[in-house]
């Protein structure tokens, strides 16, 4: 035995009658804290069971479902125009970019590929709704540390975008203008050069949020080093977009594989931040709204001309096949596993949501944490209650 | 892609160049498998599709994370290829006259890409993020037990993609910590996603379906604008009428 000092000993007694102490004046019980199902934080209704230890997380297991509309099911009774109305309505606040992936697994069953004029119009639309999207996360995010300015902001400009999307497709949240073979219809008149303006606009509301939010002492002290997630766990539990890349993790499908989008003809940059933890999630996505005010304004200089729609036949049957494609949206990646039996209608749907891989790693992350980090690091991981749900 | 109309002398190179590292892929799998792969589809420049049997399910991940660098866990389902006893009711009967067919009984069962023989399977996407490469793993679900290995071990992320698929198809997954409910309350019965489990809605009452078929833009030939103007001038003032 490697002997002790009488100081050390003396110096360990004294820390374990301490502790004995303590664990006598506050006896701690177990206690089992319900979050939600309404609650601010949840973006929906999401129910958190949380096993606490004083204000110690011991175990969380979000309970689900109280939004499930059984979307994989309802797919396979519905003709292919049919499916995109269904799947607006997973991740709400970016619809648009929901239609994209279905579009383009049933573009490539029936080996059909949209004009170039419709696919830059998809790619503008879908940097946008992306924009609409996060905007909120941008101030949403602070509410949840206890500012309220910001999410007014967010409202605010937020309604620019949302105004420009109308004026293209007519619906403000639920679009569904993407077709098989191209798109609806043309851009209007005068709307290039308004969405310029937007896009300024937007690039303000970033620098605005980033003097506002980012330099604060309070979000810094309740952000930094909270929810830290390892690159390796993160790429375990499938998580993906800013979640991932803020562990670090230099992936981003627009990137590595832009399938029928026109990323490849444009100069942008994929934002990554060391860290893994909730202040570095809020970090990149705060850029990737910028990189994404740029990339738009890139495309909106180059749309080619010529018609919005390839040629397909009236009454669409996708021939039989199994046809996989993700993108990389507002949430995440997202995902449609089509197979198809050469129907009117799709034989089975699987639908891969980013939110849920990024929610299954709630009950590994929220373990150890303290009460109120709960919800700053929901927030922080950034859910939509319908991407879970489906 | 299989058009006739294209060049012959084109097409073979480009798809050599972009199959290369799919074979590879293959081969590597098939070398470490032996004969647990039963079945594979590889659709040049697009996407690898590999069957392997159902005991060597959780094998096969845990190789493709640790021996060729799938780090990334995708997503797991399943599909059931029972083609739907309420065959073609569950449509509206617009899309049936379009297709010219009655409602027609259940047909025999087929299967998808790299085969299969059992009416459910399980299938599994893991992807490279390093390599920016990507498989699709499946495997047929024995018929008498409904069992397969679970992924957990490999990929903790497949827990709720379990629970998932074992409450939508009712497929047990052995060694997983918990299946239990995750969408539906506790006390449902029946597995929502199996092609046997009728769609109520749709029983109740029919869908209108493809009732306003869109007309794409640029499809508006002469003969057909010509039609729709007569049919215009002349039905128009029979409506106006009638509805006054």
């Amino acid at each position: 035995m490697t002997d002790i000092t009488d100081r050390q000993q003396l110096k360990y007694i004294a820390a374990q009658a301490a502790d004995a102490r303590v664990n006598l004046e506050l006896e701690t019980e177990g206690m089992t804290l319900n979050i939600g199902p309404q609650h601010p934080a949840t973006h929906g209704t999401l129910r958190i069971v949380a096993k606490l230890d004083g204000e110690q997380v011991i175990a969380a297991d979000p309970v689900m479902g109280y939004m499930h509309r059984g979307y994989e099911k309802l797919t396979e009774v519905r003709t292919y125009p049919q499916v995109t109305t269904l799947i607006n309505r997973i991740d709400w606040l970016g619809s648009f970019a929901n239609e994209v992936p279905f579009i383009l697994a049933a573009e490539q069953l029936m080996e059909v590929e949209a004009p170039p004029r419709a696919q830059w119009i998809r790619t503008i639309l879908f940097e946008m709704s992306r924009i609409a999207n996060v905007v909120l996360f941008l101030g949403d995010m602070a509410v949840q540390v206890g500012a309220v300015t910001p999410v007014f902001f967010a409202f605010r400009d937020r309604e620019h975008i949302l105004n420009q999307i109308e004026a293209v497709t007519g619906g403000r949240f639920h679009p569904n203008f993407d077709r098989i073979g191209g798109l609806k219809d043309d851009l209007p008149a005068g709307w290039v050069a308004e969405t310029k303006q937007v896009m300024k606009k937007m690039r303000a509301f970033c620098d605005e949020i980033e003097t506002l939010v980012m330099g604060n002492e309070i979000f810094q002290a309740r952000t930094r080093g909270i929810g830290v997630i390892p690159a390796d766990v993160g790429l375990q539990y499938g998580l993906s977009g800013a979640n991932i890349r803020a562990s670090g993790v230099d992936w981003d499908v627009r990137r590595d594989n832009p399938c029928g989008l026109a990323y490849d003809q444009v100069d942008w940059k994929v934002w990554t931040h060391p860290d893994g933890d909730s202040f570095s999630r809020f970090w990149v996505r705060l850029q990737e709204t910028r990189e994404a005010t740029k990339i738009v304004d890139q495309l909106l200089d180059t749309i080619p001309a010529g018609p919005v729609m390839a040629k397909v036949p009236r009454i669409i049957k996708v021939p039989a096949g199994e046809a996989y494609v993700e993108t990389e949206n507002p949430l995440g990646v997202m995902g449609y596993y089509v197979v198809s039996k050469g129907d009117l209608v799709p034989y089975r749907v699987k639908i891969r949501s980013a939110s849920f891989n990024n929610m299954s790693i709630s009950p590994w992350l929220l373990k150890g944490v303290y009460v109120p980090d709960i919800i700053t690091i929901l927030a922080s991981l950034y859910f939509i209650l319908g991407d879970i749900d489906r | 892609m299989s058009s006739t109309d294209t060049p012959t002398e084109e097409t073979p190179t480009e798809e050599a160049a972009t199959d290369s590292a799919r074979e590879a892929m293959l081969e590597q799998l098939s070398g470490e498998l032996g004969d647990a792969l039963v079945g594979s589809h590889l659709e040049p420049g697009i996407d690898l599709t590999v069957r392997v049997t159902a005991a060597a399910w959780a094998d096969t991940a845990a190789f493709l994370k640790t021996g060729m660098g799938f780090a990334y866990f995708n997503f797991l389902s399943a599909i059931d290829w029972m083609p739907s006893p309420f065959g073609r009711d569950m449509d509206s009967q617009v899309d049936i006259t379009l297709e010219g067919t009655e409602a027609k009984p259940a047909e025999e069962m087929t299967w998808g890409l790299a085969g299969g023989e059992t009416r459910f399977q399980v299938f599994a996407r893991v992807n490279d993020i390093v390599k920016h490469r990507a498989v699709t793993i499946k495997a047929d679900v024995p018929e008498d037990s409904l069992t397969v290995p679970s992924w957990v071990g490999a990929y903790a992320g497949s827990n709720w993609h379990e629970r998932e698929a074992w409450e939508m198809f009712g497929i047990n997954f052995e060694g997983h910590p918990g299946l239990r409910h995750i969408y539906l309350p506790g006390e449902f019965e029946g597995n929502p996603l199996r092609k046997d489990y009728p769609l109520l809605a749709r029983r109740v009452k029919p869908w209108p379906g493809i009732v306003d078929v869109e007309a794409m833009p640029g499809d508006d030939d002469e003969t057909d604008s010509a039609e729709a103007a007569a049919g215009d001038a002349s039905t128009d003032p029979a409506d106006a009428g009638s509805q006054q």
